[in-house]
């Protein structure tokens, strides 16, 4: 094959590692390393980054994403995160959290590193279910929306309405910034991007509270879609509940 | 002789873990250690150290993890109630071999129990308490000044062996005033770090975890852990004895009642009956082979316990029924006088 005038235009960023991921086809996480590699990457400071993996579909994260990373119970990355940061205010934390760990059983655990300003990085992919243990209800399930737990569509008498769990974020003192993004199409990809380099950018540079960035994420496996439709269910319907934007800082 | 100064337990041990090298202390209230979190929210900011007042014991064990994590001395104290919050993040810790210090100053229960002094969670700490097989280390201290000396300790098994060591007092001991020599105990040579969550700084990716998904490695993981006990066993039994070579009676207990059995043993030696006394300092690994070289000479093996009877489950193991093992506890608070046990010793010698 000819190959002498063919240039690599898109390649793998050096910090995702040369592997296929677990992930279904069409799931949000591969894009959602890839932009915090990426991230981490652009601002060179993998020798001074330590992550944290949750309980849920992306607890081998480390497996995929090249840098120093703890693996920690279910929704107590923000409290491991506090215990690493407060120890080691020269080295760059982060946690990777689903819904299920921020939203639901960790809802403690992030509420109170927001309260205490923690200067930590929080990635917090909201799908809108759980995934990694069948597609069962998250606080974040959309009403109507059917699962392994709510057969008939969650109904908000019985099962609450989703939690809009950044809002309420957004209203503690501690918190530093908050974007809700979502992974739908190029555009929001790359206003994902941003918002996560935001959120990286002000613990290197030291400013005060804790940065965190909602990511919407297809789970087109658990909603029963194709891949596009999720994305597109992601536009029509999830930004309905969840919308987009900077909710502080 | 250096200085002796007068404090609770509770303070003397937060002071040893500040000799010890302890960087970060988290922790929730809960009585009866208060002491310990005041102390140290004080003297910690003074040494340039970390003190957080967690949200939660569940938080304050997780930071405990993160900071264990990247290599630093971490430590959490609380109480019964809060313990068993914590047995999520102590099984985490096992798994993820991560060295910590935990301090239990119990209180009585189940449930909500009351504050009194108990020694009630003997079974779980000395069964891992979390789900999953693994041990953590106990150390039993029964004065101020071994809350001084054990504290510091435990921090160097933690490190030596990558795992929890934890401290079990009652509240009496924790609230009790005594003088101490607040002096550093020479510390053991200790292996590097070079697990420790940095960066990756000219280095390969380091992953710290609990999970061992693909076929075998866990069982792997378990057996490498299992070996690590069994040294344990081998090399770190701590306990003290007197008078059980001729003794017809042998007392058995720790921590606080073992210096009420000692005034017991003395006082029944006193009106001619030959009693001896052994205390086990490490609760896990237990002393079982020399309770079980006391039981090839006494004729009764007699258990005191601040309960309705844990810690005597491991004595008659290590008896494995050569002698009779008996119990004689106190619990909810209750604690055994020196009289009840002496008569204890007087009915069990007289059978």
């Amino acid at each position: 094959m000819q190959r002498n005038n063919m240039q690599a235009v898109f390649e793998r960023t050096p910090i995702l590692k040369d592997c296929p991921t677990h992930y279904c086809p069409g799931c949000g996480h591969g894009i959602a390393h890839r932009l915090l590699a990426e991230t981490i990457h652009e601002f060179d400071i993998v020798d001074r980054t330590i992550g944290i993996a949750p309980i849920g579909c992306s607890v081998l994260a480390y497996d995929y994403i090249d840098n120093d990373m703890l693996e920690v119970a279910h929704g107590r990355a923000p409290a491991a995160a506090t215990g690493m940061k407060r120890t080691n205010p020269d080295k760059i934390i982060y946690s990777y959290q689903g819904d299920g760990d921020l939203a639901a059983i960790g809802t403690g655990e992030i509420v109170h590193a927001a309260h205490r300003g923690e200067q930590i990085t929080v990635i917090f992919i909201n799908n809108a279910v759980f995934g990694m243990t069948g597609g069962q209800m998250a606080p974040t399930t959309m009403l109507g929306q059917v699962t392994a737990t709510s057969p008939s569509g969650r109904d908000a008498l019985n099962q609450g309405y989703p939690l809009q769990i950044s809002e309420m974020l957004a209203t503690i003192p501690g918190v530093g910034y908050i974007e809700r993004c979502a992974l739908s199409d190029v555009a929001h990809i790359k206003k994902t991007k941003k918002a996560i380099k935001h959120a990286f950018k002000r613990q290197i540079d030291n400013e005060p509270g804790l940065s965190l960035v909602e990511i919407l994420s297809p789970c087109p496996t658990y909603w029963r879609m194709s891949p596009v439709m999720a994305m597109e269910w992601i536009n029509q319907e999830m930004v309905k509940v969840f919308p987009l934007g900077c909710l502080k800082g | 002789m250096s200085p002796r100064t007068l404090m609770t337990g509770n303070e003397a041990l937060a002071e040893a873990a500040i000799i010890a090298g302890v960087d970060a202390y988290f922790g929730y209230p809960i009585t009866p250690q208060n002491e310990i979190p005041a102390y140290m929210s004080k003297r910690m900011p003074e040494e340039g150290r970390i003190f957080v007042q967690s949200e939660s014991e569940l938080a304050a064990i997780n930071m405990v993890f993160g900071a264990a994590a990247t290599g630093k001395r971490a430590m959490t104290s609380s109480s019964s109630p809060g313990v068993s919050l914590m047995q999520e993040g102590l099984s985490y810790l096992a798994g993820a071999e991560l060295p910590n210090v935990v301090v239990n100053i119990m209180r009585g229960g189940p449930g909500l129990g009351n504050i009194a002094p108990t020694q009630s969670d003997y079974f779980q700490a000395t069964r891992g308490g979390g789900h999953g097989d693994y041990y953590t280390i106990v150390l039993a201290p029964s004065t101020a000044q071994e809350m001084v000396d054990y504290t510091q300790l435990a921090f160097d098994l933690a490190d030596e062996y990558r795992m929890t060591a934890m401290i079990i007092a009652d509240g009496v001991l924790g609230q009790m005033m005594e003088p101490v020599v607040l002096e550093k105990r020479p510390k053991r040579k200790l292996p590097a770090k070079d697990w420790a969550l940095t960066g990756m700084k000219n280095q390969k990716q380091k992953v710290i975890k609990s999970l061992y998904l693909p076929e075998g490695t866990l069982e792997e993981h378990n057996c490498k852990l299992q070996k690590k006990y069994k040294k344990i066993k081998d090399k770190e039994v701590l306990y003290e004895q007197d008078m059980v070579d001729d003794a017809d009676v042998v007392v058995v207990s720790y921590g606080i009642v073992a210096r009420s059995v000692r005034s017991a043993v003395r006082k029944a030696r006193e009106e001619g009956i030959n009693a001896g006394w052994l205390r086990p300092i490490t609760l896990w690994p237990f002393p079982s082979k020399q309770i079980s070289k006391a039981a090839e000479k006494t004729k009764t093996i007699l258990t005191i316990e601040m309960s309705c009877g844990q810690m005597v489950e491991d004595v008659k193991l290590a008896v494995n029924g050569k002698v009779p093992v008996e119990f004689f506890g106190r619990c909810g608070g209750g604690v055994p006088s020196v009289d009840e046990i002496l008569e204890k010793i007087k009915h069990y010698a007289k059978k």
